[in-house]
């Protein structure tokens, strides 16, 4: 009995050493595995929607809502794939297809990937204006858009890199789209997406973060006005060799300003200029510096054009905050290939300024419809020149009136040229200029009057406010 | 009692058997293919002191060669620290993109030849390689009878070329008479979920009588014997070592406006095994 025991004993200790040897023989778990508190699941869209919830797909307000659906007749390698239908843009129920897809539910760890990758083809050569991740309509903290992506009839991947994935903790903003017709002349055309999902891919390297899109960029500012950082965006070199720049909110950056005094710049990258001097707006991204900086020449207190006084009775008003405004096709026709004037217009305490910059010409058109003033005895604009007045400058303010078939042309347009020189012109002042239409014989009716042209700029700046007719 | 106890032994000795098949067969790790054979090692420049290149293995050529080396390549290759140093135990060369003696770009190419002359062996080198368009770096052989029958007579053993606008890429070919250039015999890997420009990578040959082998990391992914060929099979004598980094030219086409300059190509070492 006792020699029975023992063996028993020896028997199970030897078995249970075998048990304990066999099952050293799987891995362990690595120190990596952690106990994730978000899903890290990598797939959005393959044969079907992937733990998106029930109530996951949000279009734009303004697009057409019945854009999306499944397709159940084809995908990439499948039956199955994401269908946009992008609408004619005279369609009463939406101009174009733009939509959000966000999780219904917690949102995912995606801090282990590189990049959300797709299949994508349309139904001809298309250029798709963006596509992208990280909107969840509130706060849409790190959302990242590909822009103005060529897609064409056959199936082709796209990549769009993370730029920071460890900030993507609990991300709900799985995909994102906007596609207009643009490229197709308004005509509608269908987009297929299949096998969305992020990847690690391990081959995107090189990651160069920029502001204004890498440019160093110079704006002249008034205390009290606001600028923007904008242009921010992250360039990666791609598997295929090329490099392939993506937007990225301004929440990856931090964001310094060189004078404080200045120019101070919120987390958002939104400046405010402050007082007179220069400052130079610069971005760090997890404490990289990046390329391309915006400069802030602040020119001090904005001193405004002299306020209207005349009742709006008396008034057509072309530009000025005093009234309402006419229906303007445009302060800038940009008309090539002659004119150099660029517009950079600003807003102080509210009041709005047409600011020229590169002044050689400028014209201003209210055409659709026409201005009919022929109850009215003036013209009246406020300009300021803030540099110097050359010898021979001039400043030519023409009225131009479409005649009577109400359109540009037709041998029936008629304008008049006023002349002003210095000591008039003078600088760093607001000056008012009144013309009465008396004084203008060349403009034979004012019934269809459709254009303000200035000329005479050196290539220098004018600011311009307060354009009306009145009596 | 007697069967009780030859039972139980003749149980635990089934168990340990198949304990023991369990252990064998469950518990491997060793998944890596057998690439490499020859260990002995016969060279190593390990580029451990720092300056110029050691002297006793290697020479600089110096200039744009005949038309760009051959090719229309773009730089101009020097011996300046700037284009070549060692350092923190590494060969460091550097592509710039500079005005130089006529050219637009300066690099550097060394080469052992009179120097270090090998027939057959394993030559093996780690390193990490550059990126962007334009980039064309090369760890390759030549015959050392180049002088006298000249190329692509004398072969052309080209262990790992590469061009900066292909990161995930790497070429393993030869030249020789029949074969080369355009008609080079050649094959490509890609490195899976990674590039070269991330890290070092080793990329070697093993090369015998009649064979050439060719890895990266533990990976073998070429081998080129005479059948291989159209042409006489050239590779039964010794050739040198050549390491350079060129810039543009017919093969990887000119650097473009994405391009970043400088590039470095980094070599940890370069040893040969018998």
């Amino acid at each position: 009995m006792k020699n029975s025991k023992i063996n028993y004993l020896r028997n199970t200790f030897i078995i249970a050493m075998l048990l304990l040897v066999n099952v050293n023989c799987e891995r362990d778990l690595s120190d990596e595995a952690t106990n994730a508190s978000f899903s890290k699941t990598a797939t959005v869209f393959t044969d079907d929607f992937v733990a998106m919830g029930t109530d996951f797909y949000f279009p734009y307000g303004d697009s057409k809502f019945t854009a999306f659906s499944v397709d159940r007749t084809q995908g990439y390698q499948s039956s199955a794939s994401i269908r946009l239908d992008v609408p004619n843009n005279d369609d009463t129920e939406g101009t174009y297809a733009g939509g959000i897809f966000r999780i219904d539910g917690a949102g995912r760890n995606l801090t282990g990937y590189d990049a959300l990758t797709f299949y994508v083809k349309a139904s001809q050569g298309v250029t798709v204006a963006e596509f992208g991740f990280g909107e969840d309509f509130f706060p849409n903290k790190y959302i990242t858009t590909l822009r103005n992506v060529s897609v064409a009839t056959n199936w082709q991947k796209v990549i769009i890199p993370i730029t920071d994935a460890s900030k993507l903790v609990n991300e709900r903003g799985m995909f994102r789209y906007a596609a207009g017709t643009q490229s197709t002349n308004g005509r509608a055309f269908t987009l297929w997406i299949d096998e969305i999902k992020f990847e690690k891919l391990g081959t995107i390297a090189h990651g160069q973060v920029s502001i204004m899109n890498g440019n160093n960029v110079s704006v002249t500012t008034f205390a009290g006005v606001n600028s923007k950082v904008d242009g921010v965006i992250a360039t990666f070199n791609m598997p295929n060799g090329n490099n392939q720049s993506i937007s990225i909110s301004p929440a990856y950056l931090e964001f310094s300003s060189s004078n404080p005094a200045v120019a101070s710049v919120d987390a958002t990258g939104l400046v405010t200029s402050l007082s007179a001097g220069t400052a130079t707006i610069t971005a760090t991204f997890n404490g990289a510096p990046t390329t391309g900086r915006l400069t802030i020449n602040c020119a001090g207190t904005f001193v405004p054009a002299p306020l209207p006084t005349l009742n709006p009775a008396n008034v057509i008003s072309i530009f000025s905050n005093a009234y309402t405004n006419v229906p303007v096709n445009y302060y800038n026709g940009y008309w090539a290939p002659w004119q150099t004037t660029v517009s950079n217009d600003f807003s102080v305490n509210g009041d709005n300024v047409l600011n020229y910059t590169i002044f050689n010409f400028v014209g201003i058109e209210f055409s659709n419809p026409t201005v009919n003033a022929t109850a009215m005895t003036h013209i009246h604009l406020d300009v300021f020149i803030p540099g110097p007045i050359a010898p021979g400058r001039q400043l030519r303010v023409l009225v131009v009136d479409f005649g009577a078939n109400g359109v540009f042309g037709g041998g029936d347009d008629t304008r008049h040229s006023t002349t002003f020189t210095a000591p008039f012109l003078a600088s760093q002042t607001w000056k008012s200029i009144e013309i009465p239409f008396s004084a203008m014989p060349g403009l034979l009716s004012r019934s269809n009057v459709a254009q303000i042209i200035l000329e005479g700029g050196d290539g220098s700046v004018i600011y311009v406010d307060n354009i009306y007719f009145h009596n | 009692m007697e069967t009780m106890i030859s039972k139980n032994i003749n149980f635990i000795k089934n168990s340990l058997f198949i304990g023991f098949l369990l252990i064998l067969s469950g518990c491997s790790s060793d998944e890596k293919q057998t690439v490499t054979t020859m260990n002995n090692l016969v060279m190593q420049d390990e580029f451990s002191s720092n300056g110029a290149v050691n002297s006793t293995f290697w020479t600089h050529e110096i200039g744009t060669g005949n038309n760009g080396w051959g090719n229309n390549e773009l730089q101009y290759y020097t011996n300046r620290p700037q284009n070549c140093i060692v350092e923190n135990g590494m060969l460091k060369i550097t592509a710039r993109k500079e005005m130089y003696m006529g050219a637009g770009y300066t690099s550097s190419r060394i080469i052992s030849k009179g120097k270090i002359e090998q027939k057959y062996g394993r030559v093996e080198a780690r390193i990490k390689l550059p990126w962007g368009k334009g980039l064309w770096p090369a760890f390759w052989m030549l015959g050392t009878d180049i002088d006298q029958v000249s190329w692509p007579a004398c072969g052309e053993i080209d262990i790992m070329e590469y061009l900066g606008n292909n990161p995930t890429k790497v070429f393993g070919s030869v030249h020789g008479p029949g074969y080369f250039g355009g008609a080079a015999i050649t094959k490509n890997y890609t490195l899976p979920n990674n590039r070269f420009d991330n890290d070092f990578h080793i990329f070697g040959i093993e090369w015998g009588e009649n064979y050439i082998n060719y890895y990266v990391d533990d990976v073998l992914y070429n081998q080129i014997t005479p059948e291989d060929v159209t042409g006489e099979w050239v590779f039964n004598k010794p050739f040198y070592i050549i390491l350079n980094m060129a810039v543009g030219g017919n093969f990887p086409g000119a650097p473009n406006q994405e391009t970043v300059f400088p590039q470095e190509m980094l070599v940890d070492y370069v040893r040969i095994y018998q």
